[in-house]
């Protein structure tokens, strides 16, 4: 089967082209390491778990993000794979994309559990109910593979833009019954870049290659700035 | 270029973000620096499944003493005993913290963590997320880092070297993968928090980017790698691909059964059944394979893991992660049909020579997780024992890294260091040409493992090893990389990581063979009898140009003193 695979040196974009005899149970990866084993020791792309578990091999895959690990070939029922980088990065070489931007965006909206009290010497049990424990389960497990943001309109105007990820993650600790920290949060997410300029297009959910459901984290998220917009001026 | 941090830890796995948390908690104003060749969260401690093991509930009858005589026995008395009671003392606290940071603990109804079996444990002490538990312990201690000012993360570095002189820790080296160029960070301390070893090995468990870096670093710079003879098989990976299927899948109730439907566990293990420790299981799996009683299949043979009698809702609450993977990667559903299984290499237990204070021979440089050996594990770990691990160790090397860091100045790390490290790597390593590839010699080196070191040894076989280790040795000094540009070069990330993996089979190798007996998941058909008498005692590999020179020292022993092992 013929693989084309999208090029990049730091300098020009070229198109490659591969050869590759596809066995059942080939995933794109096995694929692509097939390639720089045996083909074309030059050709980069990151890689790690190979289980669907570390959002490293994230890619657009016959114009669709996917993981590259849990795809199987024989699934794209297509004569020809057309493997690109992700869209709305910036490309440093091959399939490889620069992630800094996506994780400080990540870190923006203060995903992580706020306590107003902490004891790190004696820290004590916490109770959460399963049910509470359902509440953010499904948004806990964003791998951070960057799928979302790729396709995500108003990540590919505005460079600002907090994007599908740290929306999810900023909705997760929300929602977190052990969270105190919600007041603080808010107000990182209903920022200039934050989750009005959503489009909602909803791509992001339905590439999310673990279910995730950004889009509807960032409904629920304006629906919490609006409330909390009200406590303010309440208070004051 | 040059910077300078009070502390490097190289390594974004759980003990690396755990010693990172640790140091800055204990002093806000040390400068503290991550090095990792991936993004943290890409690591391979979020493969971890199963969970991470810790006394919890005293009240309902689990002790101290019991996890430690669990772990004592399971490492077949090569545990260093004083190590495991303080282990097992402070890892009930790690899982309160992490529940205080957002770990998304599974729940007992009550709403107080959940637990449960485990191989080789004797008390339902395995604390959860389900099966993802590594995934979200990474990700509840990374977004705990972003906390705190002062870490700083160098995200996709590759460790050259570490920088020693007079016996004490300077630096590191590492390459700035985006840019391809080299950075010298220099240290008043460094932890090391690489990882272990398992790409050695072609059927593995482990991610791919798990090449035992630190481990060989150290190696080559005159550290000691002790009782690396010592490697873990799990019993359930994933035919043909060998991801793994947590032994949480046993400890909720799942069967392993031959072609005949039996459960031969009861011939090897009739107390513990299916929940002895994993040497004991793997290598029972193994005897019924090698004896013609495994079912067969275009990808070898396989032994089945029934889950079908635990029923859609429990496999989807307690293991949604495996049953994702055995849908998308074999397109079999446990909850309809046993998925296909077979011993995998899965587990380091040697590693970096440190005391359990996690210091290693050279001043300054700590060592914890898996590249480390403290040892808690001895011959066999037990499983949730690993992540367990890391967070313990991970926080005393974060803690002892900071103590030391407190009361050291920085010295001052000349420009010829960073000078010779740049020819070796570009010059001499990037600019050479040759005739082999460094993609061929790993796949050769995979198949020496997976034949000669792996479940069941002979000394004839492993001799033959060695040699053929050896040879790829000679043939990897004629190594070519193909891609010459610096920018992002994963050619050549690969051909160094194929280095450091050639250096360490040699060391498991030769420490293997030197051991004339059985003990853990080191098994000689040849010496199939466990020798205490002259074999209970840690092996230390020194490395010389030649190849490996070994040493022996004792173990600790406090409590309890090694008897015959029945599970």
């Amino acid at each position: 089967m013929l693989f084309r695979i999208k090029r990049f040196d730091g300098e020009k974009e070229y198109w490659s082209e591969y050869e590759v005899e596809v066995k059942k149970g080939m995933t794109v990866l096995d694929a692509l390491f097939y390639i720089r084993e045996n083909l074309d020791g030059s050709l980069a792309f990151r890689v790690s778990c190979r289980m669907g578990v570390c959002g490293s091999c994230a890619m657009k895959i016959n114009n669709k993000p996917r993981l590259a690990c849990e795809t199987q070939v024989r699934d794209l029922k297509s004569d020809v794979i057309v493997i690109e980088p992700l869209d709305n990065y910036n490309v440093i070489k091959d399939l490889i994309v620069d992630f800094d931007g996506f994780f400080k965006k990540h870190a923006k909206v203060k995903p992580y559990l706020i306590r107003k009290v902490e004891n790190y010497e004696k820290p004590a049990e916490l109770i959460q109910t399963p049910k509470q424990l359902d509440e953010y389960y499904q948004f806990a497990l964003c791998i951070k593979c960057g799928a979302c943001y790729s396709v995500c309109p108003a990540s590919a105007t505005r460079k600002d833009y907090l994007g599908p990820a740290a929306f999810a993650s900023a909705y997760r600790f929300i929602k977190d019954s052990r969270d105190e920290g919600k007041e603080e949060r808010i107000p990182e997410v209903a920022c200039d870049g934050g989750v009005w300029r959503c489009h909602f297009a909803a791509e992001c959910s339905e590439v999310c290659p673990k279910n995730v459901d950004p889009a509807k984290a960032v409904q629920k998220l304006r629906w919490e700035a609006v409330k909390h917009s009200i406590r303010s001026l309440l208070r004051w | 270029m040059r910077v300078q941090h009070d502390i490097v830890i190289v390594g974004a796995g759980l003990a690396g973000l755990r010693a990172a948390i640790a140091a800055a908690e204990k002093n806000k104003n040390l400068s503290i620096a991550i090095i990792s060749k991936t993004y943290p969260i890409r690591c391979h401690s979020v493969c971890a499944e199963g969970g991470t093991a810790a006394v919890l509930r005293e009240d309902e009858g689990d002790s101290f003493d019991l996890h430690a005589w669990d772990t004592v026995k399971g490492s077949d008395f090569l545990a260093d005993q004083d190590a495991v009671e303080f282990f097992v003392r402070e890892i009930p606290r790690e899982i309160l913290l992490l529940d205080n940071w957002g770990c998304p603990w599974s729940r007992r109804e009550d709403g107080k963590i959940a637990q449960r079996a485990f191989g080789g444990q004797s008390f339902d002490r395995t604390v959860f997320a389900k099966d993802r538990t590594g995934l979200h312990e990474v990700h509840t201690l990374y977004e705990r880092t972003l906390m705190y000012p002062n870490i700083v993360r160098y995200d996709e570095y590759f460790l050259t070297n570490l920088i020693i002189e007079d016996n004490e820790i300077r630096g590191v080296t590492a390459i700035e993968l985006k840019t391809g160029d080299l950075i010298l960070f220099e240290a008043k301390a460094v932890i090391l928090a690489t990882g272990g070893a398992g790409r050695l090995y072609g059927f593995t468990t482990y991610s791919h980017q798990v090449t035992g870096d630190g481990m060989a670093i150290a190696y080559r710079c005159g550290i000691p790698l002790k009782d690396m003879e010592f490697f873990q098989f799990h019993p359930t990976g994933l035919v043909p691909s060998g991801i793994l299927i947590s032994e949480a899948a046993r400890g909720e109730g799942g069967y392993l059964r031959n072609k005949y439907g039996e459960r031969f566990m009861e011939k090897y293990a009739p107390e513990r059944m299916e929940l002895a420790p994993r040497d004991v299981v793997a290598r029972a799996m193994w005897k019924e394979i090698i004896e013609g009683r495994g079912f067969e299949s275009e990808h070898g043979a396989y032994i089945a893991l029934d889950l079908t009698h635990l029923g859609e809702e429990k496999i989807e609450e307690r293991l949604p992660l495996i049953r994702e993977a055995a849908k998308k990667f074999v397109g079999i559903d446990p909850v309809e049909e046993p998925l296909p299984v077979r011993p995998v290499a899965h587990y380091t237990m040697g590693g970096i020579h440190t005391n359990m204070w996690t210091e290693t021979p050279v001043k300054g440089l700590f060592a914890a997780g898996e590249v480390a050996c403290v040892s808690i594990h001895g011959a066999n770990r037990l499983g949730s024992n690993s992540t367990a691990e890391c967070l313990v160790f991970g926080r005393v090397a974060g803690e002892r890294a900071a103590e030391y860091a407190m009361r050291k100045d920085f010295k001052h790390v000349g420009n010829e260091a960073y000078k010779e490290e740049e020819k070796r790597i570009y010059d001499e390593f990037l600019g050479r040409s040759g005739n082999e590839s460094p993609y061929q010699i790993k796949k050769e080196l995979n198949e020496v493992m997976d034949k000669y070191f792996w479940i069941f040894r002979t000394g004839d076989e492993m001799k033959e090893g060695i040699k053929k280790i050896k040879e790829l040795k000679e043939r990897y000094k004629n190594v070519e990389i193909v891609d010459k540009k610096r920018r992002f070069n994963t050619d050549l990330i690969y051909a160094f990581e194929v280095g450091f993996m050639l250096d360490l089979a040699e060391v498991v190798a030769v420490a293997a063979y030197a051991r004339t007996e059985s003990r853990g998941a080191h098994y000689r058909l040849d010496y199939p009898k466990r020798d205490d008498e002259n074999w209970l005692k840690h092996s230390l590999a020194y490395y010389t140009p030649q190849g490996p020179k070994l040493e022996y020292i004792p173990v600790k022993i406090t409590k309890w003193k090694p008897v015959e092992r029945k599970y």
